[in-house]
């Protein structure tokens, strides 16, 4: 459990944390960000959870079991992107068929948040995983361990 | 050559201190035992290197860096540490004039190299001039996306990105596998409460068959 004043100041930032992660994600195309620092800040907002509450408070908020589950979705979000364009006749990950016909290549667009989407939810999901393994092995950090 | 050529001008100095803190950075990890410290350093080590990246006009490296290599990188080493020792064994020197050699040569061969490689932002560099130069034309025609390394990383290179997200998910799962999939410590002895209760219960009832035993075997 950690100091009174880093559980204020993480539940002040948890939420600002999250909104600047979905920021990142959809605005990617118009300003630097993208899936995989959407994905990392989105995980960090968690991870800062995790070092003020302890473990087992952040494994009742977000269950580690369902984060494989997410892993795969986020994957096959943009594998299935992909298989969409092929099924319509084109090649994987033509993204112009998805909104065929248009003038200011809307389906670049779609297809671009679909796909960076799914970088976004695999990325998160991913570290999320791989920091909840590392820190489930230590139950609790003492300060003279560092 | 003249024409890249620049006056001491606060972007360049900017430049210049913030390579010398990477390379103060850099010597401070090689010499720190202390294991809590050489992570921190390399977070500060991202860092400036993020701060790098947006001098060189490179926001979107530099976010990634900032975000992945100072965030979440740091804290990962932080929890990979507590599985290992605090401090690095002192290393035998026997062998440091054969690695300095090597060191020596390779260094002297990319200070080399550098005196051949184009300017920074050199238009005709190989580069820019082909395959770059073809996606700031054709962007704004073939997908009417601003961000230019958005379009790039997604639609243009859309294969690449697939790889790199498959290889997160492949690190995930590589952790996942060695670090225990079904055990939640990973294979080590779960002490929680509920465990410790059973635990006890156990032992007591085993106190209590051994009891009886010695009381019947006493009475035969």
């Amino acid at each position: 459990m950690g100091h009174l004043i880093l559980r204020v100041t993480i539940k002040l930032l948890f939420a600002p944390i999250i909104l600047f992660a979905l920021y990142v994600q959809f605005h990617g195309d118009y300003g630097p960000g993208g899936g995989f620092q959407a994905g990392v800040i989105f995980a960090v907002a968690f991870i800062l959870h995790a070092l003020g509450f302890g473990i087992d408070q952040t494994k009742k908020a977000l269950p580690p079991e369902i984060l494989p589950w997410i892993m795969v979705v986020g994957l096959m979000l943009y594998v299935g992107t992909g298989w969409f364009t092929m099924m319509m006749g084109e090649n994987f990950l033509s993204y112009d068929v998805i909104v065929p016909g248009s003038h200011h290549q809307a389906g670049q667009h779609v297809g671009i948040i679909l796909v960076e989407l799914g970088v976004g939810v695999a990325v998160a999901s991913s570290m999320l995983m791989i920091f909840f393994h590392f820190a489930s092995r230590e139950p609790e950090v003492a300060d003279s361990d560092w | 050559m003249a024409d890249y050529q620049t006056t001491l001008s606060p972007i360049l100095i900017i430049d210049l201190t913030l390579l010398a803190l990477l390379l103060v950075c850099a010597v401070a990890m090689v010499r720190v035992r202390r294991l809590f410290a050489v992570v921190m350093l390399s977070g500060i080590y991202s860092l400036l290197s993020a701060a790098f990246f947006v001098s060189m006009d490179a926001v979107d490296v530099a976010f990634t860096e900032a975000a992945v290599g100072a965030g979440i990188s740091t804290v990962l080493m932080l929890s990979g540490m507590l599985l290992t020792a605090k401090r690095e064994k002192p290393i035998k020197t026997g062998r440091a004039p054969i690695a300095m050699f090597v060191c020596l040569i390779v260094g002297a061969a990319l200070v080399y190299a550098s005196i051949d490689a184009p300017a920074f932002g050199d238009p005709n560099a190989p580069a820019n001039a082909y395959l770059g130069k073809m996606y700031v034309e054709n962007n704004w025609a073939d997908t009417q996306v601003p961000n230019i390394v958005t379009s790039v990383l997604a639609s243009y290179r859309g294969f690449d990105t697939l790889g790199e997200t498959y290889v997160v998910f492949t690190a995930a799962l590589a952790v996942m596998l060695l670090l225990g999939i079904a055990t939640e410590r990973g294979g080590k002895k779960k002490l929680d409460a509920r465990a410790m209760e059973a635990q006890a219960r156990r032992e007591y009832l085993e106190m209590q068959a051994e009891k009886e035993r010695v009381i019947s075997g006493g009475n035969d």
